[in-house]
């Protein structure tokens, strides 16, 4: 699936992984968060490596472990769970690992959610939001626990036209705050108005990685020429 | 003749609240055990057990309840469920028990296989175990969706519970039946109905509450 990924990011880069489907994108993101295992090859976090296949499953186990927590993740279909209330959902994770008091957990939570816009929904199960706020919940649930890179994996996908903005600022916000992220996603607008840096995949592979303005202005490969001329506009003044 | 009708139809209907609550207290831990092991991925673990799931579920109840009163007795020459009619009450709750337990078995099956694989990686990814996924995030939406087909298979125990009648245990229907033979009149026997249709009743109406308690989770 994928063949010879070689990336690095640095801190407070927004990284936008571009191409067409099928291309190795989401793949490329389920690996680096353990939700696929890679046949080959080594990752690093933050001076921490995990390296495929492994030589001490135990060792590689906690090093999957202590990796995993530095990379938050924000899915597709948000994957918030249903039988918890907002407040709950984000709190859940980081008092299962006993990150602090349970008023500290709750404090940073509602600072969090309130930050995202989402101070008055505490209380609301998921159902009863919106997908943008659901998306929003999602990305709050992956704040708590002060990831150092946040993976999104087509964050405004499963969003109506409309809720996609809500979303977007939210990215745009946390790259402001100049987090870390990693970004799947076809939507060229976004990756234009947030990005820092542009992966293009295709076929599996890393067909370029340009700075985001070189990248659409002047693609070098042919690939990822052929793919902006046949996706909708590059403009970024909607956002 | 009516008062010593319906207290005796009442004591046997003692014993059919006995078979189900017992019933329903070690069926539902042991259909847990029983899908777990079911799913899991070891063959020497699975298939023994998803033969005993079509053993049981593809034999009549009755016929195990006798295998299971009489079949240790012939095999050991002993008792092993001891006499009398505690022993035959024993014998019941087992063959009830591991009837009902591969029956929820399955319907638990169901349930934790119709949860998206997005929850397990959602826990996964916030760095839970696989134990506190398990209960922290796929057990309560579990229980949310098997709550109908639950209350189906609960309401069926409530019947089936006479099939004790055939080992002697004394529940309702052997109490109503025996005023034929004492008293030679049969309307007690068709006077047992009342008890069930209003115990089913009952049940019918908890369910829903649980599911409109359980509604909110989408």
């Amino acid at each position: 699936m994928l063949k010879n990924i070689d990336l690095s990011m640095d801190q407070g880069e927004v990284l936008a992984i571009i191409g067409a489907s099928g291309g190795g994108k989401t793949t490329l993101l389920r690996c680096i968060n353990f939700l696929e295992t890679p046949d080959s090859g080594s990752m690093t976090v933050g001076g921490e490596t995990v390296s495929f296949p492994s030589a001490d499953d135990k060792a590689q186990a906690a090093a999957i472990k202590s990796i995993r927590l530095k990379i938050g993740m924000g899915f597709q279909q948000f994957n918030l769970f249903p039988q918890y209330t907002v407040l709950r959902n984000v709190t859940l994770a980081p008092s299962l690992l006993k990150r602090g008091t349970p008023e500290a957990i709750e404090e940073n939570a509602v600072r969090i959610l309130t930050g995202l816009g989402l101070g008055e929904k505490l209380e609301s199960y998921p159902g009863q939001l919106s997908g943008g706020q659901q998306q929003r919940v999602a990305i709050a649930r992956a704040l708590a626990l002060d990831p150092q890179i946040l993976c999104f994996d087509e964050p405004t996908s499963a969003l109506d036209p409309a809720l996609t903005g809500e979303v977007v600022k939210v990215v745009k916000k946390l790259k402001e705050a100049s987090s870390t992220m990693l970004i799947v996603t076809h939507d060229m607008e976004f990756a234009h108005a947030v990005a820092d840096r542009v992966v293009f995949m295709a076929d599996g592979r890393v067909e370029e990685s340009a700075d985001v303005e070189e990248f659409f202005s002047s693609p070098k490969s042919e690939k990822a020429k052929l793919f902006l001329s046949m996706g909708p506009g590059t403009a970024s003044e909607e956002y | 003749m009516f008062g010593t009708v319906f207290a005796a139809l009442c004591s046997g209907f003692l014993k059919t609240l006995e078979i189900f609550v017992l019933t329903l207290a070690g069926a539902i831990p042991l259909g847990l055990l029983i899908c777990l092991g079911s799913m899991s991925k070891s063959k020497f673990i699975r298939l023994p057990i998803r033969a005993l799931i079509w053993i049981i579920r593809g034999t009549p109840l009755m016929l195990q309840l006798i295998i299971i009163y009489y079949g240790p007795g012939l095999v050991f020459k002993y008792p092993i469920w001891g006499g009398g009619s505690a022993g035959r009450m024993v014998a019941t709750v087992v063959a009830f028990v591991i009837n009902y337990a591969c029956y929820f078995s399955e319907i638990y099956r169901g349930g934790i296989e119709s949860i998206s694989n997005g929850q397990y990686e959602a826990g996964a990814v916030l760095g839970m175990t696989k134990t506190q996924v398990f209960f922290k995030v796929i057990l309560l939406q579990v229980i949310k969706r098997i709550v109908p087909s639950m209350s189906n298979e609960i309401i069926t125990l409530v019947k089936d519970t006479s099939l004790a009648r055939i080992i002697a245990v004394y529940e309702i229907i052997y109490e109503g039946q025996s005023f034929i033979k004492s008293q030679g009149i049969v309307w007690p026997l068709f006077f047992t109905g009342l008890f069930y249709l209003l115990f089913s009743g009952l049940l019918t109406i908890i369910f829903r509450k649980v599911e409109e308690k359980l509604s909110y989770i989408k």
